[in-house]
């Protein structure tokens, strides 16, 4: 099992006091908000898809633990520039790899919840209601 | 070393050995402080024997066999209830119906007694600070049936005072009042009697959600005179997958039966079927025989420790730990003041999520809450996402209270911003 020291690793804490790209985008063209039930953490990303089909710009906003900011940040500085089609194949799996420190089960779900939202993102363009198409992603069933 | 002091009347030492697993150590090999009891309490080594033997050496199915064995299970089952009967001051055994928990208790309330008494415009009037076994039910019931849910709010002491009470009855007119005898997340206990006449005086049924207060409280439904009371077995000491539901005879008899099958029927044709009578009725299916059994040997070992001394312990604890948070620099107590609560205390530290506050809590052996505790409709009205929380209960000590007021006291700095960059990438920052 974790311990508390494995998991917050020196590269963690430094994506998490020095998130990349938390704020909005105010030229996005797709957007999704999405929630942890475990915990109540909402994360915001806004996307710029460009002509050629990549993820011209990529921002979260949020509030919540180390490990869902820190996952965010890392998530987003890695998705930019990539093709929608590589991003739909970034699995959950690649997503905890990037992550790198071993969570159990229930800080993977802080790990993956900007994961499951950037997902959605992309098949939520703003202006339309592009919400009944989007993946529902993996379970973050709530605590009892 | 865990030294296990209490000025009360309790032999906490003699206790814990009642309780294997609060010898084991924590992950982190230091002695385990388990603090998460309002989710689910630890058990006795008579209750896991208790259901231990049943399945060596008597279990068979229920009211079905004439063979021994269904008859050793059923005597066993049904005594089981007449202890809980007895526990809670119910005036029959009728009255007692065993159900999967609290939640299923409420549904089955929402379903029968809900469904056939509330319509269009009706009110059902709940407070702010209940579990949401206790709100997302009526607002089901809410979007079958037209009616309305409406909440009495918390002060900024986190108090709701009788004059609220008071008010919302008046105001609403609710057809049911259901509210939480104690307050998972603030601590509060609330006076049951009290606002249980308030309410039958302004014409409402009462459902009292006594999941905080069975283990902690003398339960005695005939004083509190409500209509519904509900509570789980993994909250006193016993198994999951077990709760009660105790309900006014009158009021049990006029209701439709909820859930169908085996066991709730007199007799069924191919045309229909006609119910069995209470507590029956509410029992489809093969019911929880073996948890019923495990219950029924927690609460004989509750009842011998005394529901006096616990409460009485459990505020000792509750009240120093309520008392050492406050003086810890950037925490804030999400409660009351200690002489409102019993065992539980929420908190926040500033600029720690809980999650991390928990994370780092387990790392010293300390096992507390992190998250909205079920109580999202309260964290959204206090306007905190997720809080902590560390909830007491008899067999913890005072000396375990100083390890979490130690630990929370080491959690800011182990969280304190120290000016960090990223290393990778950072060329391509924001604008």
């Amino acid at each position: 099992m974790p311990n508390e020291q494995d998991i917050y690793e020196e590269h963690v804490l430094d994506h998490y006091e020095d998130p990349y790209h938390r704020g909005t985008l105010d030229t996005a063209s797709h957007m999704h908000e999405g929630n942890n039930p475990l915990c109540g953490d909402r994360i915001v990303i806004t996307l710029k898809l460009d002509d050629s089909g990549k993820v011209a710009e990529a921002w979260f906003e949020g509030e919540g633990c180390v490990i869902s900011q820190a996952s965010a940040s890392m998530l987003i500085e890695r998705m930019e520039g990539k093709t929608i089609e590589e991003v739909k194949a970034f699995t959950a799996e690649e997503m905890l790899e990037l992550f790198g420190p071993k969570l159990t089960p229930n800080r993977q779900k802080c790990c993956l919840l900007s994961w499951k939202i950037l997902q959605s993102a992309l098949h939520s363009p703003i202006g339309e209601d592009g919400d009944s198409s989007a993946p529902s992603g993996p379970s973050l069933g709530e605590e009892q | 070393m865990i030294v296990t002091t209490s000025p009360t009347n309790l032999d906490v030492a003699k206790i814990r050995e009642d309780f294997p697993i609060l010898g084991i150590r924590s992950a982190s090999d230091r002695p385990l402080v388990y603090f998460d009891n309002a989710a689910s309490t630890q058990r006795p080594t008579s209750v896991i024997e208790a259901m231990s033997r049943c399945y060596r050496e008597y279990y068979s199915n229920v009211h079905r066999g004439i063979h021994t064995l269904s008859e050793a299970s059923t005597q066993a089952y049904e005594n089981a209830r007449a202890t809980v009967a007895s526990f809670m001051n119910a005036s029959s055994t009728n009255e007692v119906i065993f159900a999967a928990g609290t939640t299923a208790a409420i549904n089955t309330v929402s379903r029968s007694w809900g469904d056939q008494n509330l319509s269009q415009g009706d009110v059902i009037l709940l407070l702010i600070s209940e579990h949401h076994a206790n709100i997302v039910p009526w607002h089901q019931l809410a979007e079958r049936v037209g009616c309305r849910v409406e909440f009495i709010s918390v002060d900024e002491e986190f108090l709701i005072d009788d004059e609220a009470v008071a008010s919302a009855l008046r105001m609403h007119q609710p057809k049911l009042f259901a509210f939480g005898a104690a307050s998972n997340t603030l601590g509060t206990e609330y006076p049951v009697k009290r606002w249980t006449r308030m309410a039958h005086d302004a014409g409402a049924t009462v459902l009292i959600d006594a999941a905080q207060a069975a283990p902690h409280w003398k339960m005695d439904v005939q004083d509190w005179d409500a209509d519904f009371i509900v509570f789980s077995g993994h909250k006193v000491c016993g198994p999951t997958g077990i709760g009660v539901l105790w309900g006014r005879e009158s009021l049990l008899d006029s209701m439709p039966p909820f859930l169908g099958g085996g066991g709730m029927i007199q007799t069924v044709t191919t045309d229909g079927f006609t119910a069995h009578a209470l507590p029956e009725k509410f029992e489809a299916g093969t019911p929880p025989i073996v948890e019923a059994i495990g219950l029924e040997a927690a609460i004989d070992y509750l009842t011998d420790v005394g529901m006096d001394n616990i409460h009485a312990h459990e505020r000792l604890l509750g009240t120093r730990a309520d008392a050492g948070l406050r003086e810890i620099n950037g925490v804030r107590v999400i409660g009351p003041t200690a002489e409102h609560k019993g065992g539980i205390n929420s908190f926040v530290i500033d600029g720690v999520h809980a999650h991390d506050v928990s994370q780092f809590l387990d790392g010293q052996g300390v096992a507390v809450r992190a998250g909205h505790h079920c109580t999202m409709p309260l964290h959204h009205a206090i306007g905190v996402t997720a809080t902590s929380r560390a909830s007491c209960y008899f067999y913890n000590t005072v000396e375990e209270v100083d390890v979490f007021l130690q630990a929370v006291s080491d959690v800011r700095d182990r969280f304190a911003k120290t000016g960090r960059r990223r290393r990778s990438r950072s060329s391509r920052s924001n604008s």
